[in-house]
């Protein structure tokens, strides 16, 4: 057993250890310490990665004694291990590029529980990306849904408050949802481990049995993951969430939590239940109808906002629904083009609620867009990553937005031809409504107006430029070196059945 | 000649140029063409109305203050309620006809009892040397889950904190000083019973944390019922006596380390496991106190965390600090 292998529980362990360890400390230590686990993560994810590729192959991790229907297992391969990276990669550049918003928003004896909420939260993105075992997803759901309402109501205001309860509600009943269709399907299989399950099922697919049941916990588990998500009629706690919660937390709800879930929804499709079964029992159908509603009303309502961070909220539900509508192709180039966009989405959403706390600092700390015109000029550096982050979002091409909707318009031409139809034109009008808000709200910093809110003694934060610069360029490599990644990301769904 | 047109207001442009800045809605503006004086009459007409409503609307906000919600609004909460459980009911309907579609519980050749279950009844004891085979497999088998579950307490009572603890200043010390106003104090029937009740509950936690491996029970219980002795004590005695032995140097200390070593002990274990080495954990004789290897130690750590998050939770409600 080689030594890299032990990469991928040590990932998880060192964050709950980190998280232990910073509920003891200060706050400014505590940021330092889960700054320095957040990148030793990175590092061991990288490495978990290229072993991977290198060796061509999945490995599985038995925690304990006991092999695996028994105990526990971890299982990676180059998909989890890709995945894992680029998560560790954006909490780094959301935790490094958010300190000052943190240092403003949070009071100072509860900036340690911040820490220790953020720890938590890696160990439990981990813990669903390596999962072999679906309970063990479950115990880490939980985790990740109490770190994440504890990360929207660690700014203390009532909108916060309002918001996390909210949030707290939908995403509960995604997790009773989701505890009822595990229990189901345990009942129905007698297994928890994911591969055991998908031969029980094949089993009961060809005998025709619990039929019912089955189609029920398809169901279930579907829409458990599709609320915790925030797909489009299950959004509402969504805008208020990414609208009141401070920088660095909008930042990790819109490009991690949300994606882990559907990380997860497409580790059952292919490891639990089976991508045959999935598309036999249409249910992509109706992922793909909620995707396409999705992406138009996001859109629409993204273009009636006047405040900066709903707009980037509602744009949010938008993109969710591309990821759907993707998965929703049922076919396997969807299913890239789905993984590409959660990547490509995570870069850019994470940057532009980053940029975005930039542009406010200097706009005499409105989010209103008439407070912050010229804020662009006032700040260049991030009036610039908002603009990346803007044209990628857009799909100007060069940027990782645009490649995803190639890859979702390859998958759309392959598709059957009633969904090749909708998924072009909704993709086509999609992208001219993200323009409409995305250009405006360019346009709008780079207005040379409000000039008297400029601050002689105002200096940007130098973590968060050197985090922006980072963004960008994970933008422009998204964008330009898109055939690798696809590649491995086909590859790693090749080795996932 | 001004390069303006008169009607420049309603041209496309410049609906465009006002959308850009932000000025108005592009989706909602509706272009007139009238001339100056129909305009200008327009808008006299438009100030009067305005003001009229105005006043009607301060009206109804009066009257709305003082009375119910408007029949539109009320219809719609009504109909709200409706639809919602109407929505419910059908879940519940659904749910309740998959349930019928299961297999029949307790049935022996249900698909639930196979391999699995088997290898946790007939080699549970050997393998882990627990008597109790809940705790065997609970603490031994899917350590990794249990352990998940030890820190979902964790984050809840980190959670509780962030939104009940009050920061150092004049509102903490009214709170501390009248952190029960509610309650009689220093109740002397309360105070008697206490003397008698919380060393016996103390000494049952223990006795379930210790005997979780023989007998139900383990960390989990037995830490519950020591955190609701000590909620006993405080609530008797007040939190001047408590803090002379249960103060939040010895909850840090008490928490953090019991977490820590869970982790280490199950990082060792883990580590040997993988790579398939001997963990030298001897398992004992099954059925004495001293057995079972790790299983002993960790339900001591569970206990630990659990008892101190039960502490927690009441000292944060009540008085918003430990």
């Amino acid at each position: 057993m080689s030594f890299i292998e032990n990469m991928v529980p040590l990932s998880i362990i060192i964050c709950l250890a980190g998280g232990i360890v910073c509920s003891a400390l200060k706050g400014e230590s505590a940021r330092r310490l889960s700054i320095a686990i957040i990148f030793a993560n990175v590092i061991m994810n990288a490495l978990v990665l290229f072993y991977t590729l290198y060796t061509g192959s999945e490995f599985v991790y038995v925690m304990g004694k006991f092999p695996a229907p028994w105990g526990n297992e971890l299982r990676a391969g180059s998909l989890e291990g890709l995945i894992a990276l680029f998560f560790a990669v954006i909490m780094l550049l959301s935790v490094v590029g958010g300190i000052r918003g943190q240092d403003d928003d949070i009071e100072k004896d509860r900036l340690n529980l911040y820490f220790v909420m953020i720890n938590l939260m890696m160990s439990s993105l981990m813990a669903l990306v390596y999962t072999n075992d679906l309970f063990t997803a479950y115990v880490f759901v939980e985790i990740n849904t109490m770190t994440a309402c504890a990360l929207i109501m660690i700014r203390n205001n009532g909108h916060t408050l309002v918001a996390a309860t909210k949030y707290m509600i939908m995403s509960l009943l995604g997790s009773g949802l989701l505890l009822i269709g595990i229990s189901m399907l345990y009942t129905i299989t007698g297994h928890l481990l994911m591969p055991n399950i998908k031969a029980q099922v094949s089993i009961l697919m060809q005998m025709d049995e619990y039929a019912v049941p089955l189609t029920v916990v398809i169901g279930l588990m579907s829409i458990a993951l599709a609320i915790k998500s925030a797909l489009y009629p299950f959004h509402s706690w969504l805008p208020e969430a990414y609208g009141y919660a401070t920088a660095s937390s909008a930042a990790m709800l819109s490009s991690l939590i949300s994606k882990s879930y559907i990380f997860l929804l497409i580790k059952i499709f292919y490891r639990v239940i089976g991508m045959d079964v999935m598309v036999g029992h249409k249910i992509t159908n109706i992922l793909f109808i909620f995707g396409i509603i999705g992406m138009i009303m996001g859109s629409v309502t993204a273009i009636r906002q006047t405040d900066i961070r709903h707009l980037i909220a509602y744009s949010s539900i938008a993109q969710i629904g591309y990821i759907y509508m993707g998965i929703g192709l049922g076919s396997t180039a969807g299913m890239v083009a789905a993984i590409f966009h959660i990547m490509s989405h995570g870069a850019s959403k994470s940057m532009l609620f980053i940029a975005q706390r930039g542009l406010v600092e200097v706009s005499n700390g409105s989010k209103n867009f008439t407070d912050l015109k010229g804020s662009g000029i006032r700040n260049k550096l991030a009036g610039v990553a908002f603009t990346v982050g803007a044209f990628s979002m857009v799909g100007i091409p060069l940027l990782a937005g645009f490649t995803s909707k190639v890859y979702f318009a390859e998958a759309a031409i392959t598709a059957v031809r009633s969904k090749m139809w909708i998924a072009m034109i909704t993709l086509a009008v999609s992208t001219i409504l993200n323009a409409i808000y995305f250009i405006r709200a360019t346009i709008s910093i780079y207005t040379p107006r409000n000039m008297d809110y400029r601050d002689e003694d105002y200096r940007p934060s130098r973590a968060t430029g050197i985090a922006l610069v980072f963004y960008i360029f994970l933008n422009f490599f998204l964008g330009v070196m898109s055939y690798p990644i696809a590649h491995t990301i086909e590859a790693g769904l090749r080795v996932f059945e | 000649m001004s390069r303006k047109r008169s009607d420049y207001r309603s041209t496309f442009y410049s609906r465009i140029e006002n959308f850009v800045n932000g000025r108005e809605e592009f989706l909602l503006y509706r272009p007139t063409g009238r001339t100056e004086a129909e305009k200008l009459e327009s808008l006299e007409a438009e100030l009067t109305e305005a003001a009229d409503l105005l006043d009607k609307r301060e009206e109804q906000q009066r009257i709305q203050d003082h009375t119910e919600p408007r029949d539109f609004l009320k219809r719609f909460h009504k109909l709200y309620g409706v639809v919602a459980t109407l929505v419910c009911l059908t879940m519940m309907m659904l749910l309740m006809i998959t349930v019928s579609w299961l297999p029949r519980f307790g049935n022996a050749s249900n698909p639930a009892n196979n391999e699995v279950i088997k290898r946790y009844i007939e080699k549970g004891q050997e393998e882990t040397g627990a008597v109790n085979i809940v705790t065997g497999l609970i603490l031994n088998y899917r350590g990794f889950d249990t352990m998940g579950e030890t820190h979902v307490l964790f984050v809840a009572a980190s959670c509780v904190m962030i939104l009940l603890l009050i920061a150092e200043g004049k509102e903490k010390v009214s709170r501390y000083a009248n952190d029960r106003q509610l309650e009689p104090k220093n109740d002397i029937i309360v105070q008697k019973v206490a003397g008698f009740l919380v060393p016996a509950v103390f000494m049952f936690g223990i006795y379930v944390i210790l005997n979780g491996h023989l007998s139900p029970g383990g960390g989990f219980s037995g830490g519950s019922v020591i955190g609701a002795g000590l909620i006993m004590y405080v609530s008797a005695f007040g939190f001047k006596k408590t803090e002379r032995f249960f103060n939040e140097h010895v909850y840090k200390i008490a928490k953090i380390s019991a977490l820590c070593f869970y982790i280490c002990c199950l990082s060792y274990y883990f580590y040997m496991g993988a790579h398939g080495y001997d963990n030298h954990i001897p398992l004992g004789t099954p059925g004495n106190i001293i057995s079972s290897g790790l299983i002993l130690f960790i339900n001591i750590f569970v206990g630990t965390e659990v008892a101190c998050t039960m502490y927690a939770f009441y000292a944060l409600f009540r008085k918003g600090g430990l």
